[in-house]
């Protein structure tokens, strides 16, 4: 039984995936609970899938190796994360249209420009759906120091965040930059995304953000709770998913992302209960 | 300098400012939206200290008054001065929002709320400190709410609600506070608790507008009104004011007016505006 559930960390790239999952999802955790509360997931799905071209240029122009995908991946966040903010602000057409319209056209043009190389299909599967087994050393160090720098900001800004995701009006009369900070938290989930990619990959990223979030808003009643309880389920997510995508053998950015629907459903079907168990008790009482 | 002291309840100093010139001045504002004029050319003064009822239909533009006089919306035209200042850059007006515009699930106790006021005191990079936080509950404590510090937002009662908010404007140190229709759906104990409330800000210099519906109410309750329909229709004493003539140009075919020995008694119709209930 034991054996069972340490064999997998005998192999190095199970313990370097195992600490690589753990680390991404409780920085999506983090940033996704405002992806949550204020409404982004739309916001999310659209950015990660509007990188492909940024990822698609360093892939074209580093011949596969990593560090440039990497960076070429995090211009195209912030300028499609800026692009996307400003969408917003233009007129006629509604935001979410326009932001799904850039988002499918920037998908597409990836997809595209991956194409145009031989035998992409392979490379292009990592890209959409992560290749958490295959994170080295060196990407597990970048996750931390972009991790850490975006944990930085989230305290420094906490509660400034907290009065723009609760009340944008008292935000504006309190005079605080409000414009600069929907663009810096942008920046953050562009940053956040693109940290992310090789873990779970671009199609299932919006997933990382919200589910876990989701899951612990459904559980908590402050801001901070809130995060550490989903920092918690990422984790477990990732470790759980980890064992499935061992011993199952499935890909193992669609094993994480399926633990953390299961414990959302789970938790989901647990809340809707108690209600119903309370409202019972209730209507004896009476 | 501090508004607060040591003691249970907050002692004023309101206001900072000269007391001589008005809180508020609103000169020959415009507001227009795409090709639909909100606002049309308001002018108007409130007084240090001063209760404002704004008194106007659905759709008369009193939301948007607020927003630009707490400096969310620029006006087309016109002016608004604080104190003589431009609303921007000024943190001392609060805006109360309507109930249903807030986030009620948020994940925030009632403490957080009020603490979300000192924001824009404290300035970036800081926590707050035991003096903000001592602040915090002395608000709490104005509006009868000390003991619900810990409680979850979603667990209060409308009124309840209410009064965080005001605790929020007490924490941010406003000395002009915008209360856009606090008054709807709460019952008339609540309603009750609330212009108790209203009672001891004006007492402590701090001036107060409330957008609201109800003719009776702004005429018992409030220094002067404003009848407000995208122009101003009226401002003065309530029975000035609500005179037959004005309160047909305000609300059209929406009012019922029957003329009694005791005075005037106005039926508001709100049955058929199609919609426009909707306080967007």
């Amino acid at each position: 039984m034991l054996d069972w559930f340490l064999l997998p960390w005998h192999y190095a790239f199970m313990v370097r995936a195992l600490i690589g999952a753990i680390l991404v999802g409780s920085l999506c955790a983090i940033v996704g609970t405002y992806v949550v509360l204020r409404g982004m997931a739309f916001f999310g799905d659209a950015l990660a899938h509007a990188i492909l071209p940024g990822v698609a240029i360093g892939y074209l122009l580093g011949d596969g190796a990593r560090q440039p995908l990497f960076w070429w991946a995090m211009l195209a966040a912030i300028i499609s994360s800026l692009g996307i903010g400003a969408i917003g602000k233009s007129v006629k057409i509604r935001e979410d249209t326009a932001i799904g319209i850039i988002f499918a056209g920037m998908f597409a043009l990836g997809i595209a420009l991956i194409s145009s190389v031989d035998n992409y299909t392979n490379d292009l599967a990592h890209f959409l759906f992560g290749d958490v087994l295959g994170i080295s050393a060196s990407d597990l160090g970048r996750i931390s120091i972009f991790g850490g720098l975006i944990i930085l900001v989230v305290i420094i800004f906490y509660k400034e965040f907290m009065v723009i995701s609760f009340d944008p009006i008292l935000a504006t009369t309190l005079r605080l930059p409000v414009k600069g900070l929907d663009y810096l938290l942008m920046v953050l989930i562009a940053i956040t995304i693109v940290v992310s990619l090789q873990t779970v990959g671009i199609a299932l990223m919006v997933a990382m953000l919200i589910t876990p979030a989701a899951t612990a808003y459904l559980l908590s009643r402050r801001l901070p709770v809130m995060m550490i309880i989903a920092c918690v389920i990422a984790s477990i997510s990732g470790v759980v998913g980890l064992y499935f995508s061992y011993y199952a053998n499935i890909a193992s950015g669609a094993a994480i992302v399926l633990s953390a629907t299961m414990i959302f459903l789970f938790v989901w079907g647990g809340t809707i209960l108690t209600k119903l168990i309370k409202e019972q008790r209730h209507s004896r009482i009476i | 300098m501090s508004i607060f002291k040591s003691s249970n309840y907050l002692i004023h100093q309101f206001p900072k400012h000269d007391v001589g010139t008005p809180t508020l001045k609103v000169a020959n504002l415009s507001f227009r939206f795409g090709s639909i004029d909100a606002l049309m050319n308001i002018t108007f003064e409130v007084n240090v200290g001063e209760r404002l009822a704004i008194v106007g239909p659905n759709g008369a533009g009193k939301s948007t008054l607020f927003k630009i006089i707490a400096g969310v919306l620029k006006p087309t035209q016109g002016s608004v001065q604080i104190y003589g200042y431009e609303p921007n850059g000024h943190i001392c007006i609060a805006y109360v929002p309507q109930r249903n515009q807030v986030d009620w699930s948020f994940p925030v106790n009632v403490a957080d709320v009020v603490m979300m006021g000192r924001v824009g005191k404290l300035g970036p990079l800081r926590w707050p400190s035991h003096k903000d936080w001592e602040i915090v509950h002395q608000s709490l404590k104005f509006v009868e709410m000390g003991d619900f510090s810990k409680r979850q937002i979603s667990e209060l009662s409308g009124g309840q609600q209410q009064r965080i908010f005001i605790a929020q404007s007490l924490a941010q140190e406003a000395e002009l506070i915008l209360m856009d229709e606090p008054l709807t759906g709460l019952d008339l104990n609540t309603q009750q608790d609330i212009f108790r409330i209203l009672e001891m800000l004006k007492e402590k210099n701090v001036t107060v507008m409330i957008a609201m519906h109800d003719l009776k109410i702004a005429s018992e309750r409030f220094d002067r009104v404003v009848l407000l329909n995208k122009r101003l229709i009226g401002i003065g004493l309530p029975q000035e004011v609500f005179i037959p003539e004005n309160l047909s140009v305000a609300y059209g075919n929406h009012l019922r007016m029957l003329t009694t020995k005791e005075g005037i008694l106005v039926f508001e119709d709100t049955c058929c505006e199609e919609g426009e209930h909707s306080h967007a």
